[in-house]
């Protein structure tokens, strides 16, 4: 760079400083704004969740009825792993990030995230990623098609060359996500305003930090187990292969100790989310704040000690099983008490129901259904039978889907009006969320019950007997995929304009978020406020 | 009464919900471990309705009567620390209730008393194969369902994907051991009815066992995805009643005897082209299709095509060599051990004269045992 | 102001990654500690020094060639019954089915996978690589004792062999992974290095497991 361009560079941000952001696509690629940040991560993740839901049809499709239609078997199994992939690690993580860069800094009265610059790397490098990923479906061979959690030899061996590229999309997306979680933690730790205490912390800032340390404790062990795949494939190591002494098992250990606290991970933020709209809209306190605070960090300690749930059928001896049931189950007792705090949240509360409540109601439920689900698959004899069929993946969908993505859409509803500085249109939204909750229910519920009868998952074709129940879930899958078009339109309808929304939007709502006018002014809390 | 009213509605709904959906539920299957994990998954199913409706019923009270539009009022209350620790100590004790039954079942399932039967089961890319072990009896199971079913030219059948070829035999009430390995990828072996489900992993043996009550023929599928054919990979279980288990036994080696026998018969024969097009066709659905596909274009990149391929219209002795001793490296497994030598035979003069490929070539049995004595002669 | 954080942070990173690796020997010590998937000592045991007559158990013998490896190995007896301390010989019959000199690798595996670590061999074909010339037959024998330790509720245990043809294999970094005491250094050049960090690391497990 010579000087003179460095000087231009140093005006610019100079500017920043005093006149708002920079016009053009410039302002995008350079900016070190947390809320252009957080714009861009919020819209990647929504055009993440259009393509990687697109998928989902692919697969609904092929499956509406038995026998093979429109794809072919490999070219499915591509769909549901790349499906897998997308939603984890392009949707619902970048969202979440996304979330935390827009508001995390206003919750605690800090101007900026920590470390900005970083904060621009670590959302650029993201789409290459994903578009490395998305390229290996044309190569040759096509692409990666043995699941998102890549079981090796079936990704060492028996896989063609994409394997080289998911490994290397697969690193992206973790120095992104370790860079967005450093950020989050030196932020939360460093720039609180003053007064600004850990228990007077909000609950989405606290759950984010425990959330980020979870990111930086695992994502680097997948970033291992990527790696181990990589130099079994191509430079002779046997870390997975027992003819030179290795395990493929233990792959999944490896990959389950990353594996189950990524599962957190996306559900941590969304509790965090919850457990700000829901007293908003009851206009009553929080209920049990610390305790909401020690079950997280309770379910994240927990977290690093169940992996081995996933894994039953790869035989375990009796005292192995025994003690991954029990861990497991233990975990239903924290995220039990942060549904009763909800609920008491809400009793003898002045409820309202706008759309973000909606969703947080619909969340409460639906997430807790999971939950029961998943209380039944810790219980390892059951787990022999419901392991590896579609009740696992009604479960996930349950914890995943009605779980973190309604979150998202929740916390989308609460904050577009003081991210645009206009209310969204009620009546919109209001038929996103019904039709949002009518079709996810005929999608994922009588998932439970074909899984219960037999069918096993990431199958392209099945027997007669679930045949019925195939239909309706496809029908249900259909009828989400196009309900989510209403959000986008709410959404982009939402930032080209409409009633003015004031600075705090909800008469119920508190934190410092609300006390900027709306929209948020590109540079908040230059002069940090006094927290009593 | 309002309530009582709204809690009667519920449970009906439940009900109705759950006998409508008797028929998919998990199977109770015919072991005593089966009918355990059953009534293990009832319990807590039920525990977890209970749960589920006070919480809810609790919510639910709340947002109908706490609404601001009726003119709720907000209390100020917003901890307790004695119902914290309420709601913390009762999902304790229900969660030791349920692990009680739950450790038993468990302890009851990984019993490793002597069995009578032992079973080595195999999976490969994508079928099973089964090895009475002390009985010199195996034989490989394969998906029977015809193409035409899947790719909807026929209509599909009572047991769609659910067929094999040759189903694998066990007694009623004897404790038959499953050992299980895999030749490639992970498999799982799964059949609902004994819930046995155990991963087939390379380079290392699992254990599990079941001891069925009743006989009849059990069904269940391949359960870990294996690459392409996962879908395509199912079990099949007789249970005989003893005797007839022996007979099945007795007959099972003597069909091994006589099979070797006519297999020494074929090589003095000339078989009629159309015989070995008839049994290639046959073995080539079966064996080879899943990959080179029944069109004999492979999948680019990752099957290679046959039609007007060089090794399949080249050199013969080639073309023999890589079905019997496969191709290290790759999918393309090592036939010698799978299929007998009218069914090579077969399977090369059927890929030498379809899909345009005209050699016009007609292979005979003796012409595979030439190669194999080819092979020896080198060796010495 | 955010730099000793930011380090700390980094340095965790930079720790998580290097765990994961960790996890390979731990993986191995967990193993062997619990039996969690059978894997079985590559290196001859000591005899025993107890015996306990009192005691039957069953041991059966089955073999599995992977893939397309051209051998064949089988136990001249399926079955023996033991008792735990008894010096035990059974012989084994293998034959290269090929045209041409192959490389065997015996993995051998033991279920229930509890029982793995209570089975001590003193000889074994699984020790070594085994050179094959064409259609050579070979005999091999297996000397082994069950461990008078055994768990009471396991009667009846099976050893399990995979055949893999390790011929194109580098056979010299295989027989370093598999049997680390006989090569106490490796050759860190080229294309072997990634290999012969493996093999490193093993050598640092089987150390950990026997220190």
């Amino acid at each position: 760079m010579t000087s003179s361009t460095q000087q231009a560079a140093l005006d610019q941000e100079h500017d920043h400083g005093h006149h708002g952001p920079a016009t053009g696509i410039k302002r995008w690629l350079f900016t070190t704004n947390h809320k252009d940040i957080g714009s861009l991560y919020l819209l990647f993740s929504l055009l993440m969740f259009l393509i990687g839901g697109g998928m989902a049809m692919v697969i609904r499709a092929e499956l509406f009825q038995p026998g093979l239609q429109l794809v072919d078997p490999h070219f499915f199994n591509q769909m549901t792993t790349v499906h897998g992939l997308i939603m984890v690690f392009g949707a619902v993580m970048p969202a979440f990030t996304g979330l935390a860069n827009w508001m995390v800094p206003m919750m605690i009265g800090a101007p900026d995230m920590a470390l900005p610059r970083m904060n621009n790397w670590s959302f650029w490098i993201l789409p290459f990623a994903f578009l490395i990923l998305l390229a290996s479906l044309f190569m040759e061979g096509g692409g990666p098609a043995f699941g998102w959690t890549f079981y090796a030899p079936l990704s060492t061996t028996y896989s063609n060359d994409n394997t080289a590229l998911f490994v290397f999309a697969v690193h992206i997306m973790g120095v992104s996500s370790i860079m967005g979680a450093i950020n989050v933690i030196v932020t939360i730790v460093n720039m609180r305003a003053p007064g600004m205490t850990w228990m007077k912390l909000p609950l989405f800032v606290w759950t984010w930090l425990i959330t980020a340390f979870l990111l930086i404790a695992v994502m680097p062990v997948l970033a291992g187990a990527v790696t181990m795949v990589l130099t079994d494939k191509y430079f002779g190591t046997s870390f997975f292969d027992a003819a030179g002494g290795g395990d493929p098992v233990m792959f999944q250990h490896i990959f389950w100790f990353f594996g189950h606290p990524e599962v957190y991970i996306m559900i941590l933020p969304a509790f965090g989310v919850i457990s700000t709209i829901v007293p908003t809209f009851s206009r009553k306190k929080l209920f049990g704040y610390a305790s909401m605070v020690y079950a997280t960090s309770s379910i994240a300690l927990l977290s690093f000690i169940v992996w081995a749930h996933h894994m039953f059928t790869t035989g375990m001896p009796l005292a192995g099983e025994l003690f991954f049931m029990y861990a497991t189950m233990l975990i239903s007792v924290p995220t039990g008490v942060k549904v009763f705090n909800w609920v008491a949240t809400m009793w003898r509360g002045s409820i309202s129901f706008e759309v973000p409540m909606l969703f947080a109601i619909a969340f409460i439920v639906l997430f807790t259904l999971g939950g029961f689900s998943g209380l039944m698959l810790a219980i390892t004899p059951a787990d022999f039978q419901y392991h590896d069929t579609y009740f696992v993946v009604a479960h996930f969908h349950y914890v995943l889907v009605t779980g973190a993505v309604f979150s998202i859409m929740a916390a989308a509803y609460y904050w577009l009006p003081k991210w645009t500085g206009y209310m969204y249109s009620e009546t919109l939204a209001k038929w996103h969320f019904w039709l949002s909750l009518i079709s996810v229910n005929i999608l994922f519920f009588p998932m439970h019950f074909v899984g219960l009868a037999g069918m096993p998952r990431r199958i392209p074709d099945y027997a007669l007997q679930f045949a019925d129940f195939n239909a309706l879930i496809s029908i249900g899958g259909f009828a989400f995929g196009l309900s989510q078009l209403l959000f986008v339109a709410v959404v982009f309808k939402c930032i080209a304009g409409g009633q003015r929304a004031p600075a705090k939007v909800w008469d119920g709502a508190e934190g410092l978020e609300w006390e900027v006018a709306s929209p948020a002014p590109y540079h908040t809390f230059s002069t940090p406020p006094e927290v009593k | 009464m309002k309530i009582a009213k709204l809690i009667t509605i519920a449970m009906c709904l439940l009900v109705s919900m759950f006998t409508f959906a008797s028929d998919y539920n998990m199977r109770v299957g015919v072991t005593d471990i089966s009918n355990q994990v059953y009534q293990l998954h009832m319990t807590i199913f039920w525990i977890c309705c209970v749960i589920g409706l006070i919480v809810f019923s609790v919510m639910f009270w709340a947002l109908i009567h706490h609404r601001r539009s009726k003119g709720a009022e907000p209390a100020q209350f917003h901890e307790s620390t004695k119902v914290e620790i309420l709601w913390t100590a009762i999902p304790f004790l229900i969660l030791v209730a349920m692990a009680v039954p739950a450790t038993k079942t468990l302890i009851a399932m990984e019993d490793t008393d002597k069995a009578d039967l032992t079973i080595k089961v195999t999976g490969s890319q994508w079928k099973w194969h089964y090895e009475y072990l002390g009985h010199d009896v195996d034989f490989y199971s394969l998906m029977s369902t015809p193409r035409a079913q899947i790719d909807n030219m026929q209509s599909k059948t009572e047991n769609y994907l659910l067929e094999v070829d040759k189903p694998l035999v066990i007694p009623t009430g004897k404790k038959v051991r499953f050992l299980l390995t895999s030749d490639d990828v992970i498999h799982s072996w799964w059949v609902p009815d004994f819930a046995v489900k155990k991963d087939a992993n390379p380079g290392f043996i699992n254990e599990a066992w079941t001891n069925v009550n009743e006989p009849g023929t059990y069904r269940g599928q391949c359960a870990e995805l294996c690459g392409k054919d996962h879908g395509f990979m199912p079990v099949v279980v007789e249970v005989k009643p003893e005797a007839e288990f022996q007979e099945w036994l007795a007959n099972e080696k003597a069909q091994r005897a006589l099979a070797a026998q006519q297999e020494a018969a074929l090589l003095d024969q000339t078989l009629s082209k159309e015989e070995l097009m008839a049994t290639g066709e046959r073995v080539y659905m079966a064996y080879c299709a899943a990959c080179h596909q029944p069109t004999g274009l492979g999948l680019q990149g990752v099957f290679p095509a046959l039609k007007g391929s060089a090794m399949v219209t080249g050199d013969l002795k080639a073309h023999i060599e890589i079905i019997m001793d496969g191709r290290p490296g790759t999918a393309m497994q090592a036939f010698a051990k799978q299929l007998s030598l009218k069914e090579v035979a077969g399977v090369i003069t059927y890929k030498r004269n379809s899909w345009g490929n005209d050699t016009g070539e007609v292979i005979q049995p003796s012409q595979i045992q030439a190669y194999l004595d080819g092979k020896q002669e080198e060796a010495k | 102001m955010h730099t000793p954080l930011l380090r700390k942070l980094v340095l965790l990173v930079l720790g998580m990654f290097a765990f994961a690796f960790a996890l390979v020997p731990l993986y191995d010590v967990f193993c062997d500690i619990t039996g969690l998937n059978g894997k079985v000592e590559l290196t001859a045991a000591e005899a025993s020094e107890e015996q306990d007559l009192a005691r039957l158990v069953d041991v059966s013998f089955t073999t599995h060639t992977q893939g397309q490896a051209p051998f064949k190995v089988k136990a001249a007896t399926y079955q023996v019954t033991v008792t735990p301390g008894t010096l035990t010989e059974v012989n084994f019959t293998a034959e290269n089915l090929s045209g041409e000199a192959r490389i065997m690798q015996a993995i051998p595996s033991v279920s229930p996978g509890m029982a793995a670590k209570y089975l001590h061999k003193l000889a074994c074909f699984c020790f070594d690589q085994q050179s094959m010339q064409a259609r050579q037959k070979m005999s091999f024998t297996l000397r082994f004792y069950v461990d008078t330790e055994l768990p009471n509720d396991i009667a009846e245990l099976t050893l399990a062999y995979t055949l893999y043809d390790i011929t194109d294999r580098n056979a010299a970094a295989y027989d370093a992974l598999l049997n680390p005491a006989k090569h106490s250094r490796h050759s860190a050049a080229g294309k072997d290095y990634a290999q012969s960090i493996q093999a490193a690391v093993y050598q640092q497990i089987r150390g950990i497991s026997h220190g």
